[in-house]
């Protein structure tokens, strides 16, 4: 068995006319949270919808537990074992709490146990079970589109950037979820602009420019090295003390 | 284990806010009408009667919706189901004679539901070979599935010309629903009450099937996102060709339904009718189901008590309450969440 749960070699995307990706070569170790950075307009949206197979990769392979799902439909894909929270965190407004997770144990009923841990790590979700998800607050409806994603057992969790417009307070909340999240041992992708929260969860990371990852290595690596840190995202570390 | 979010002291429960309007509107509209109707049985003749359309006319546009909501289909074509679905009536209704001439109120009704089952396994056949050939090659582009959907409905109208004929034929009601029912001074047609009861039983069905069933679940969350459903490991497609074929089915039995309100067959029923559905789900909000069926009402409502009224006004009104309510609501009454 692979070190890596997914393998990237070579991805491009075009999107209509356009072309997004230009060969992106990533690989994600299993039990580990791999950090995705770069600036706006990088490509990191693009990698994560082209593994989900919402875009088609043009060229380059995408191998997942040793299978080549470059060419699979999206639910094939989520059945082989990865889960997905969009951007925009999609969550079905109309209907409740309960409904968004029914739909989400593809494999049958909830599991109490299961439940009873989400509940652990979101407890407003718990209280607003019975609530149509649209009058969530952002900061729950980003729970309940992350809590969507783990109430099954899956062995990739691809997320994307699920502090984005939130407090604080929140984001600080969202960061220990994902602690307790990684204590499990799940392989977590996760897209993030915010560098505080990637310092704090992520073990590795891959840095995206142009469409092209241009950087990989250890996440506490990039988090000391302020220079490179400047050169790849063009941070400056007083912003963010 | 870590409490990951607000704690319970800073969260408060947002309010549901269930919005109740629209459904006032369907007793309010009523009330209004009683006083300028004056007589109390002529009121309750013109209510029932517009009670009786109005779930006709959900019937035939409860799948039309499902379709546009779920698949984002234009589907112009959808009247070819009414009528094909009023003439495949004939198929059954011709072994059963017996049935439709006895005075068994109960024979009667078995004719009608054998009318009904034979019209909706034909139209939710047909639906399913219109999805396929049809439907299937234009799924995200409007102006061609407009185009090609009215293309595919004077197709099938023409086929209907060639397999009945082109001249209108007469339809006779069994016997036991012939006539009225009498309160007072007040005459219900004994169709039309059926037809309130049945489209309310279907309305019933739909919500259960809709609020209590996961593909009901999966139909819902389709029409909000249905990139989302596949995410999440549904092979959308299958749904879609599910939903086309019974919103198929449901369009044939309102157009059984209507047929025998007509009590005459015509190719072009369908397509007559093709407008009218239009106006009531977008008055619904388009996917809404429940928008639909009190869209439908309004419009029957309005037609009838507009016809009694001002009957220079009538074959306008449903137009002007389209406009009244996107006014108040440009979603629609019940306008579905999207993407």
């Amino acid at each position: 068995m692979s070190d890596n749960l997914l393998n990237l070699q070579g991805v491009h995307t075009h999107i209509g006319q356009y072309h997004i990706l230009h060969g992106v070569d990533l690989a994600i170790p299993r039990g580990q949270l791999t950090m995705l950075l770069g600036r706006n307009g990088a490509g990191k949206t693009t990698t994560l919808r082209t593994i989900m197979g919402l875009w088609q990769a043009s060229q380059g392979s995408i191998t997942f537990d040793g299978r080549d799902i470059t060419k699979l439909p999206t639910p094939d894909i989520a059945q082989a074992g990865i889960a997905y929270v969009p951007e925009n965190m999609a969550i079905f407004a109309d209907l409740t709490v309960r409904e968004n997770l029914i739909l989400a144990a593809r494999n049958g009923d909830l599991d109490p146990a299961r439940l009873k841990w989400i509940f652990g790590l979101f407890p407003a979700l718990e209280k607003f079970w019975s609530l149509a998800a649209g009058v969530l607050s952002g900061g729950q409806k980003q729970m309940l589109a992350i809590a969507r994603a783990i109430v099954e057992p899956r062995d990739l969790l691809l997320i994307d950037e699920p502090t984005k417009g939130l407090a604080p307070a929140i984001i600080m909340n969202m960061v220990q979820a994902f602690k307790e999240l990684k204590s499990t041992g799940a392989t977590i992708l996760l897209v993030e602009q915010n560098f505080l929260a990637a310092k704090l969860l992520g073990d590795h990371v891959a840095v995206m420019d142009d469409g092209r990852v241009v950087h990989r290595g250890a996440m506490a690596e990039l988090a000391e090295d302020a220079a490179l840190q400047q050169k790849l995202l063009g941070l400056s570390m007083d912003a963010h003390q | 284990m870590s409490t990951a979010t607000e704690t319970s002291a800073t969260v408060t429960l947002p309010k549901v806010r269930i919005d109740y309007l629209p459904v006032l509107l369907v007793p309010i509209l009523m009330l209004l009408a009683l006083p300028l109707v004056g007589s109390f049985s002529t009121w309750v003749t013109l209510t029932v009667a517009a009670l009786a359309m109005g779930m006709m006319i959900f019937l035939m546009a409860s799948g039309l919706t499902l379709v546009f909501g779920l698949m984002d289909v234009l589907n112009f074509g959808h009247g070819v189901f009414i009528s094909f679905g009023a003439y495949v009536s004939l198929i059954a209704l011709g072994p059963l004679a017996g049935w439709v001439e006895s005075t068994n109120l109960w024979l009667n009704v078995g004719a009608l539901l054998a009318c009904i089952l034979v019209a909706m396994l034909v139209t939710g056949a047909l639906g399913y070979a219109f999805e396929r050939v049809v439907i299937r090659p234009v799924y995200g582009q409007h102006l061609k599935q407009i185009l090609i959907t009215m293309g595919g409905m004077i197709v099938a109208e023409q086929m209907i010309h060639v397999i009945w004929g082109a001249s209108p034929i007469p339809l006779r009601l069994p016997e036991g629903l012939r006539g009225a029912i009498v309160i007072g001074d007040a005459a219900m047609e004994k169709y039309r009450v059926i037809a309130v009861v049945l489209g309310l039983l279907v309305f019933g069905a739909m919500h259960l099937v809709l609020n209590r069933t996961k593909i009901g679940l999966l139909i819902r969350a389709g029409v909000e996102n249905p990139e989302m459903v596949e995410a999440l490991g549904y092979k959308i497609r299958r749904l879609f060709v599910g939903v086309f074929i019974v919103g198929s089915a449901l369009a044939g039995l309102g157009g059984v339904l209507w047929a025998f309100y007509r009590q005459t067959l015509t190719a072009g029923m369908g397509m007559e009718v093709n407008v009218l559905i239009f106006i009531v789900i977008i008055i619904g909000g388009l996917g809404s189901v429940g928008g639909c069926f009190i869209g439908a009402i309004l419009v029957a409502l309005v037609a009838n008590y507009t016809g009694f009224l001002a009957p220079k006004l009538a074959l306008g009104s449903s137009i002007l309450l389209m406009v009244v309510i996107l006014l108040w609501r440009p979603q629609g009454l019940y306008p579905v969440a999207k993407r």
